[in-house]
């Protein structure tokens, strides 16, 4: 039973790193990206092959949040010219074209079949007691990132993403470059979101296109919409809220009698669905409050 | 020292929006543009300040070329636009949207932000002064904590031009300050201009409401259709048997 609460704290935790580089873009900043995923994704897959060839793990988490960051870069480019909705479907696109490229470049990804044999951190401790050092290195990073997203927000540099947010045309009228700022953004965010993805790859240690779909994108989406647009509280109680409806309807299993393994998972979808419908009909500016009622 | 606008033509598919428009306008200097709606008036302020592209012609700010210039570059330059409808950062409170907009801040780069955190405190300190200051000035102590969103249209007004003051600029175009503004606000925000002007801020006016704006310029324009059709004094424009034909509908 711990080893399980340790598990689900791990994923609780790079979910909650992923939910940060979302309130950062969308939260602060109003871009809407449908493509976190993708840099995620670039994440997971660069610090796992190059574990694989040897790297040291520093490195490769590095490498990781370098590679996703400087993917965000075109992205950020293409920002310059597109307004919310149309940058939206680039985002989205660009996490397909991610997945596509992924499954059909075997030679570096082994394809459909995956990378298996990652290795695991801190594996020379062994057992439960490297799970817990996982935990504590997870939930380091994750305060790092807490500090820094806070430090932004409260900053010259998060008022004027805030300002770009509600008005861009008024940001450029004094003077200001609204691209700079978005691409920095982006930039900041998918190191994150690539960060998250190392951690995912190095704790399954095994990671396939399929991991990488879209609706991983969107349940940081119902995260941050849960918990509040625009605060770190927000990402960090959604994130709490997603993990404790996906896991917790995992329970019901034992409960209701005859429902099977997979008529759970489509129900667990259906009950995260329905939650998030609850919250933007009864309470939209989520359990922390958004950046509108401060 | 002057805005030269020389032979600017923008069209919207067919429609001439601007045609030939030639203007000269000495920076220092309270000047307005009034004609009736569709004349181009606003068109002309945002090919001015960059937010469109001129088909035809060139504009100079004090013999700089601006064509070549974004919007923000244009303001940098030393000409800040207002908008006809505010767009005031809504989410901000007033002193926020203030602060955001005082230029040259080390705190608004990432790298300044973490590494040079004692400047970044010094500097805001600085610009919260010079904000204290705009504040008194336009007289928003009593809102300057609200998030603008929540403001009047003329309290707006105002903050849009105390935005603009931040820049520290030589001439703001102000896009129709008075609409939508309750007379005792007009009558405010006229003193705050003639105030600044005194101190050698120049003003471009687009107005509406052509009696407030006899009241406070001494040079103006009249357009419509897209052309100038006479500029200079307020009475002797007013006078112009052109202007009367097509602003006042010919009414003798």
């Amino acid at each position: 039973m711990e080893a399980y609460f340790i598990a689900i704290g791990i994923i609780a935790l790079i979910y909650v790193i992923l939910s940060l580089g979302l309130t950062l873009q969308y939260g602060l900043t109003g871009l809407i990206n449908f493509g976190h995923v993708g840099f995620f994704a670039i994440g997971a897959y660069t610090s796992a092959l190059l574990a694989l060839k040897g790297v040291p793990l520093v490195l490769s988490f590095a490498a990781a949040a370098a590679l996703a960051g400087l993917a965000a870069w075109p992205i950020g480019l293409v920002s310059l010219r597109l307004r919310d909705d149309y940058f939206a479907i680039v985002t989205l696109g660009f996490s397909e074209v991610v997945r596509i490229v992924i499954t059909s470049e075997r030679w570096l990804t082994n394809g459909v079949q995956g990378v298996p044999g990652i290795p695991r951190l801190y594996d020379s401790l062994g057992g439960s007691v490297a799970q817990l050092a996982v935990l504590v290195t997870v939930l380091a990073v994750t305060l790092v990132g807490v500090w820094i997203i806070r430090r932004i927000a409260g900053s010259p540099f998060g008022r004027l993403i805030e300002a770009i947010r509600d008005n861009e045309e008024a940001v450029q009228a004094l003077g200001k470059d609204p691209a700079r700022f978005k691409i920095q953004v982006l930039v900041v965010g998918a190191a994150l979101a690539g960060i998250a993805g190392a951690f995912y790859a190095h704790y399954i240690t095994y990671i396939v296109p399929d991991q990488f779909i879209p609706l991983v994108t969107f349940y940081v989406w119902m995260a941050i919409i849960m918990g509040g647009v625009g605060r770190v509280s927000g990402a960090i109680v959604g994130t709490a809220i997603l993990m404790l409806f996906l896991e917790g309807s995992r329970f019901l299993r034992d409960i209701v009698p005859g429902v099977s393994e997979v008529d759970m998972a489509s129900v667990r979808i259906g009950a995260v669905g329905l939650l998030l419908v609850l919250f933007i009909m009864y309470r939209p500016q989520g359990l922390m409050g958004d950046y509108t009622k401060r | 020292m002057s805005l030269e606008i020389h032979d600017i033509s923008k069209a919207f598919g067919g429609f001439r929006a601007l045609d030939g428009v030639r203007l000269t306008i000495e920076t220092g200097s309270l000047f307005g543009i009034i004609g009736p709606n569709g004349a181009g008036k606003s068109t002309l302020f945002s090919v001015v300040s960059g937010f469109a592209r001129a088909d035809e012609g060139q504009i100079r700010l004090d013999g700089q070329s601006l064509d070549s210039l974004s919007p923000p570059a244009r303001a940098r330059a030393g000409m800040v636009r207002t908008f006809q409808v505010p767009r005031e950062f809504r989410h901000l409170t007033v002193r926020e949207n203030l602060m955001a907009a005082a230029p040259k801040q080390t705190g608004e780069s990432l790298l300044g932000l973490f590494f040079r955190p004692g400047r970044v405190r010094e500097e805001e300190g600085a610009i919260a002064e010079r904000v204290n200051q705009t504040i008194r000035f336009l007289r928003l102590s009593a809102v300057a904590d609200q998030p603008s969103g929540k403001l009047s249209g003329g309290q707006k007004k105002l903050l849009e031009l105390g935005r603009a003051l931040m820049v520290e600029p030589r001439l703001i175009l102000l896009d129709e300050p008075f609409a939508g503004v309750n007379p005792v606000l007009i009558g405010e925000i006229m003193e705050r201009i003639i105030e600044l002007n005194m101190r050698g801020i120049g003003f471009v006016i687009i107005e509406h409401d052509l009696e407030a704006l006899t009241r406070l310029v001494p040079q103006l324009a009249v357009m419509d259709r897209g052309k100038v059709l006479a500029q200079g004094a307020p009475q002797a424009v007013l006078d112009d048997p052109l202007v009367r034909e097509a602003y006042l509908g010919g009414v003798s």
